[in-house]
């Protein structure tokens, strides 16, 4: 089918235009500000500026071993016991982090574990002099493992699941016990994965940024990304903040090329496949272990979240609800998500249906520049972190007049690109699967253009459209990357008020936003889930 | 067997030395299909039999060579506006849409229909037995019926030419010759050319007056389907079918996805 003049590559062109308009303008502004202050961005290469570098590693590096090693036993555990009570609603959630907004777990890691949290007076007591808190380092372990441990959990879990049933069957005849099991059966698959895993783990790590903003809490604890922050609101020293820049996407470069290597999804998936039947028998003592391993984790995920929901309904909420600051912010937070999950799954699908077009116009030979750019188009977006395109559109801007003004803009454009590979994972597959149904009949049939879309991928597409939206919604909606650098009195989302209420000691306030926050993003989660999963029956 | 002397409509299908290739066998076809009569495309698996109907319906294009209908080149046209209708083996329904608007398809691509348009569509549904199944989703239909809705749509298409790809594989033997006299049927009345891939030999004896053989990318042979049953096809042909000739009931009825 050669058809040149396909409207779905035209749209996949003008999507991929839009990104690189984003990513390119805020290069050109990191190069203007570079070239224009060139001896104050070397300057900016100092002892500080190591120190951060040397941070930035080391916290990921510690947060991954943390999360990632004990995955490996929780996945095992879950995988050995196919059914049992709560198993459903434990990997549910697991799931909750991948949209909990970062900020609001900030919060109930503070609530639990901080200075005046639920857990203060025990761990005092345990500690012998008064319990000051999880600032700085310990602080973004406990955070990093709260969002990473499930994630890696669910990942290796779905790695075991692809364990053919006949193995299971096959060692259960033969005998096999618990430690030849994992030794033969379990660990080739989970060893497998686990490069991908850990990378994907570190990668989210070096480009934590609310974590490290709210539970750093000093010079001591900063990573690159709040240092490009802190250069930026409080310092205001645009050569460190180019350097900055430049170390982190360089950093990331680095991570997303070694990930690509390692053949890394880098992508975390919203739902999980129903288990297999399994032929294991478990003994006694093995049970016991892993029911201890996955209460231990379960506790460590679920006690940040419970502690969120306390302390919010501890807040006044009734005032809360009250303030015209507050609903502003609401409102203002509701509009930008909307508008960023309708643009993040309209590009996603321009994208989705360009690559197709493509690969379909294509027969034998090599793909071509653009049909590659469609498929990893939005793994740029992964090399380049919110914070960094947010900085180079602030150095940009500054000189064309008020920064600030732009902020709306920026918050959408930004989340939308940010939340399409999550878009990309739910679109393009239901897509190249209809279309791979009705291709040759569309174009039998002479089906095309809006017909096309209004008979044939609309009522195929609604759902898995409808789970990227509310998955991009949520994504969005919790942010606080560019709105921290774009955010003024004017413009205020509900995590920039969080975040201000946190700084002014307000924590009762931050403690109702964050509840508020959260069950919001789960809603949208859950939604996105349950559209995912009640898939058409087909013929 | 039908010869459509009642309206001969049909119009000769030619590939005039068509070379292609998915990457790595190359297959080349120079081969004429006579107007108004029905062709069995034999061969083995990998033959390039379903890859010689998607050049004519214009799924490939040929790296070289030109494919005729009705003696006009039709390379340059896309699929929809070639004068063909074609049956695939799967996936002729749009899952969600009824029977009714599946067949309607056929007269609209945007599924704008006059008063017309649907009484012809239910003339077609009537026609291929259907009656009363209008508003049905695909998936509340039997595999056979559904192939009855790909061939009312054929039927609203009007098309001269008509290209089968294995469209009842999946059937069991019985149903299998229905859809095949039905086939007939419909060229009877309406004399368009067919061109009909299958692996069953029998099925190519009932319905067909041609058969083309195809081997290894290129045609074989081709000919009478009389000639070829009766022992004078070529010895590739013969070992093809088996020593039992076409009589054989073949033990693959369901075939792979092509």
């Amino acid at each position: 089918m050669q058809r040149a003049s396909d409207p779905r590559i035209t749209a996949g062109v003008v999507a991929l235009a839009g990104i690189a308009l984003l990513i390119g303008g805020a290069f050109a502004g990191l190069l203007l500000e570079g070239a224009h202050d060139l001896s104050g961005a070397w300057a900016a290469f100092d002892p500080y500026l190591l120190r951060v570098v040397r941070f930035t590693l080391w916290q990921a590096t510690l947060s991954t071993l943390l999360s990632v090693i004990p995955a490996l036993f929780v996945a095992r555990a879950l995988s050995r016991h196919p059914r049992f009570f709560a198993r459903a609603f434990i990997l549910q959630l697991f799931a909750v982090p991948l949209a909990l907004p970062a900020i609001v777990a900030a919060l109930g890691i503070l609530a639990l574990y901080g200075r005046a949290g639920y857990f203060a007076g025990m761990l005092g007591a345990v500690g012998g002099q008064g319990w000051r808190g999880i600032y700085g380092l310990s602080g973004i372990l406990v955070a990093h493992v709260f969002f990473n441990l499930p994630l890696a959990t669910r990942l290796f879990l779905e790695a075991l699941q692809t364990i053919p049933s006949d193995q299971w069957r096959l060692a259960s005849q033969l005998g096999m016990g618990a430690r030849p099991a994992f030794r033969l059966i379990e660990w080739p698959t989970l060893r497998a994965a686990l490069p991908g895993v850990a990378g994907l783990v570190f990668m989210l790590c070096i480009t934590s940024f609310t974590i490290v903003l709210t539970l750093g809490g000093g010079p001591a604890a900063t990573t690159l990304e709040v240092g490009i922050y802190q250069a930026l609101r409080f310092d205001f020293d645009p050569a460190g903040a180019v350097a900055l820049t430049l170390l982190q996407i360089g950093l990331t470069f680095i991570v997303v090329l070694a990930l690509t290597r390692l053949g890394a999804n880098v992508v975390g998936d919203a739902n999980l496949p129903v288990a297999p039947r399994r032929y294991v028998s478990v003994n006694g003592t093995e049970t016991l272990l892993n029911a201890l391993l996955i209460v231990l984790a379960l506790l460590f995920v679920a006690g940040p979240m419970a502690a969120t929901v306390m302390a919010g309904l501890g807040a006044d909420l009734g005032r809360l609800a009250g303030e015209a600051t507050v609903r502003q912010a609401t409102e203002t937070s509701a509009v930008l998500a909307f508008l960023s999950a309708l643009l993040s799954v309209m590009l996603s699908l321009a994208l989705t249906m360009a690559r197709r077009a493509l690969a379909l116009n294509r027969r034998a030979g090599p793909r071509t520049l653009l049909e590659h750019a469609t498929d990893t188009g939005a793994g740029f977006v992964l090399v380049v972190p919110p914070i960094v395109i947010g900085a180079g559109w602030f150095l940009l801007l500054r000189h064309a007049g008020d920064v600030f003004a732009i902020a709306p803009l920026m918050v959408v454009a930004v989340n939308a690109v940010m939340a399409m590979p999550f878009a990309l994972r739910a679109i393009r597959p239901a897509y190249d699967a209809a279309s791979e149904r009705h291709e040759r009949l569309c174009a039998q049939l002479g089906i095309s253009g809006l017909a096309r879309l209004r008979l044939v991928d609309w009522p195929s597409l609604r759902r898995p459209l409808a789970t990227a939206f509310a998955f991009a919604m949520a994504l969005s909606l919790g942010d606080l990357g560019v709105i921290a650098l774009f955010g003024s009195d004017s413009v205020q989302t509900l995590p920039y008020l969080l975040l201000a209420r946190m700084g002014s000691y307000r924590t009762q306030d931050a403690a109702g936003l964050a509840l508020l926050l959260g069950l919001v993003c789960l809603a949208l989660v859950l939604a996105a889930d349950w559209l995912g999963r009640e898939k058409g029956r087909d013929v | 067997m039908s010869d459509g002397a009642i309206a001969r409509k049909g119009v000769p299908v030619q590939l005039d030395k068509v070379s292609f290739t998915y990457g790595e066998a190359p297959l080349s076809f120079d081969v004429a299909f006579a107007a108004a009569e029905i062709t069995a495309i034999m061969g083995p698996s990998g033959s390039g039999k379903s890859t010689l109907l998607n050049l004519v319906a214009g799924f490939e294009t040929p790296l070289s060579g030109r494919v005729l209908i009705g003696g006009a080149d039709v390379g340059a046209s896309p699929p929809a506006s070639r004068p063909v209708s074609m049956v695939f083996q799967e996936n002729n329904l749009f899952a969600h849409l009824s029977v009714e608007q599946n067949v309607g398809l056929g007269r609209s691509p945007s599924l704008r229909l006059t008063e017309a348009d649907h009484a012809d569509i239910a003339e077609a549904l009537a026609r291929t037995g259907l009656a009363g199944k209008q508003k049905r989703l695909p998936r509340e239909l039997s595999g056979g019926e559904r192939q009855r809705v790909a061939l009312a749509r054929v039927l609203v298409r009007d098309r001269p030419v008509l290209l089968l790809d294995e469209p009842f594989a999946s059937l069991g033997p019985a149903l299998r010759n229905d859809m095949l006299d039905l086939v007939a049927d419909l060229h009877a009345e309406r004399g368009m050319t067919v061109l009909f891939v299958t692996h069953q030999p029998q099925d190519a004896r009932r319905i067909g007056q041609n058969v083309v053989f195809l081997d290894n990318g290129a045609v074989a042979a081709a000919g009478a389907a009389d000639d070829f049953f009766a022992g004078a096809g070529p010895e590739a042909f013969r070992r093809y079918i088996g020593a039992s000739g076409g009589d054989a009931v073949s033990r693959d009825i369901a075939r792979k996805p092509t």
